[in-house]
């Protein structure tokens, strides 16, 4: 079942530069795949797009039936509730212990204490760190600082995990274990998982559903399995 | 429920904000206690003066002699024009010889004077005795009544009371104009101090906004912080307006320095003056912060 579809969008930003051309694409429910390419071909752009940070100068971008880019501004929280977003600088609070940064996700929507607890407690045990609830993020790894980053993106059960890099300040082993949790999550809870990432080995170890973008344009849609280190 | 939720989440936002911008809170509140501060002199001082000017609208009177050439239907024709007179409120009729009786009453001198005097050779006038509506226009009301026939002469305190009423107008208009200026500058002092909470906390908001908190949600901690800094800059203020308000009205025993000019009595009246000085704290610190909001959220 199709769940995310780009029809023949096209992005340009205000001081003229194209970031994507064109770009027809198209994702299917439970679907894990990794966006790549090099810099400047529209990776970052074309999450931006997808959790409506941008919107596309032409074309349509649908997401579980929702057209993102009819989104009115005033109703952009309403998709991103059904989105979880990871980047590769964590983006964690840094006075907020480990519960807390996942508890913010659900505080913020307006959830009681008593709904939010097992909520986070269940996301935190899905990424292994249950045991470290009291913890600030100064006093986590790297690898751990971005499994919290993890947790908080799907506390919520979204629909749809967008990773932006998540391993790009990792070093080759601890990248590993997070595309693991990824890939744990997407199999486990059925979670749509999109991950940009420029790491050769981490692509060709998954084996996943591959979307290469290059300057911009669709380089390549590879089915699962299907690729083998070609642009990177 | 999610509303009071939020709300509560906010209002303790806006406490911490408040303290880790101690500085700048600091500035606003300040800024906010001396405006409200003149604000609460200007409500005492208009209310004042309304109160007096009501006052003086009660005991002011024109006085028409009529001519003692009037005769019965002259008296009657002229009452009905007075009576005709947009701005007056109500005639009363005194007959020349009650005039006289009141003077002879009042002195000794004029006793033996008048004593002599019988109905016929009574050189006094019988008067007219005019209440206005509003004593702004008693002026043109006392020409319009002198212009009448048979009517000589007509008497009220214009000068004190011309005088008096200028002199409230100009107090009113400058207390307006400075009330306005000092609103004008409390709310940029709070546009400010919001705009640094907003960049002190830019990180929180960006993550607030990815995980799909409503503007709403984003914003109401920010406008509440607004109001809380108004709500503390107008506990001084009440304070000072209703102790001092208070000690002034029993210094001088509820009126100032003549009887004539009677203070408001301190209750009820502080009371609502307090809480109109605290719903305007109030609503400057939202306004304020709100506007902040809309400028550098861009939410």
């Amino acid at each position: 079942m199709e769940f995310i579809r780009f029809k023949n969008v096209t992005k340009k930003y205000k001081n003229g530069v194209v970031a994507l051309y064109d770009l027809n694409i198209s994702i299917e429910k439970g679907d894990f795949c990794f966006v790549i390419g090099g810099s400047g071909s529209g990776k970052s752009t074309f999450t931006k797009l997808l959790y409506r940070e941008e919107k596309p100068t032409k074309g349509e971008i649908i997401l579980g039936g929702l057209k993102v880019n009819k989104l009115r501004n005033s109703n952009v929280y309403k998709l991103r509730r059904k989105l979880g977003i990871v980047f590769q600088d964590y983006r964690l609070l840094p006075k907020a212990n480990v519960y807390e940064n996942v508890a913010f996700a659900l505080e913020v929507m307006g959830e009681s204490k008593k709904e939010i607890r097992p909520k986070v407690l269940k996301a935190l045990e899905l990424v292994g760190l249950k045991s470290k609830l009291r913890d600030y993020p100064d006093d986590l790894s790297g690898g751990q600082q971005q499994r919290v980053a993890i947790a908080r993106a799907i506390v919520n059960d979204p629909k749809l995990l967008i990773c932006d890099e998540p391993t790009g300040n990792l070093d080759p082993v601890m990248s590993m274990e997070i595309v693991e949790l990824l890939a744990d999550i997407n199999k486990k809870v059925g979670t749509t998982v999109i991950m940009v990432t420029h790491d050769k080995e981490i692509v060709n170890n998954m084996k996943k559903h591959v979307i290469a973008l290059k300057d911009g344009h669709l380089y390549k849609d590879y089915k699962e399995g299907e690729y083998i280190d070609e642009i990177l | 429920m999610k509303f009071f939720r939020l709300l509560g989440r906010s209002v303790r936002d806006a406490f911490k904000s408040v303290g880790r911008n101690f500085a700048l809170s600091l500035a606003s509140i300040s800024c906010i206690v001396v405006t409200l501060t003149i604000i609460a002199l200007s409500i005492i001082i208009s209310y004042n003066v309304n109160n007096f000017s009501e006052e003086l609208k009660k005991d002011l009177t024109i006085v028409a002699f009529v001519s003692n050439e009037a005769d019965e239907t002259d008296l009657d024709k002229a009452k009905k024009e007075i009576e005709a007179i947009g701005n007056v409120e109500s005639v009363t009729f005194k007959d020349k010889s009650e005039i006289m009786k009141e003077m002879m009453d009042e002195d000794d001198a004029f006793k033996t004077a008048m004593g002599e005097w019988d109905a016929e050779s009574n050189p006094l006038q019988h008067t007219y005795l005019i209440k206005v509506k509003d004593i702004e226009k008693i002026g043109e009301t006392a020409t319009t009544i002198k212009n009448l026939t048979n009517i000589d002469v007509v008497k009220y305190g214009e000068g004190m009371v011309d005088q008096l009423v200028t002199v409230f107008k100009v107090i009113q208009k400058v207390a307006i104009v400075a009330v306005v200026a000092l609103v004008l500058m409390t709310l940029f002092l709070i546009v400010n101090t919001i705009k640094l909470t907003i960049f002190s906390r830019k990180r929180e908001i960006s993550i607030m906004r990815l995980v799909g908190a409503s503007n709403f949600a984003i914003k109401l901690p920010f406008v509440v912080e607004g109001m809380v800094l108004g709500f503390i800059g107008s506990i001084i203020p009440v304070f000072v307006m209703i102790y001092g308000y208070y000690s002034l009205y029993n210094y001088f025993g509820g009126k100032l320095f003549t009887d004539l000019i009677k203070l408001v009595k301190p209750e009820p009246f502080i009371y609502f003056a307090s809480i109109i000085v605290m719903v305007i704290g109030i609503l400057v610190g939202m306004f304020g912060s709100g506007r902040a909001v809309r400028k550098y959220l861009k939410v």
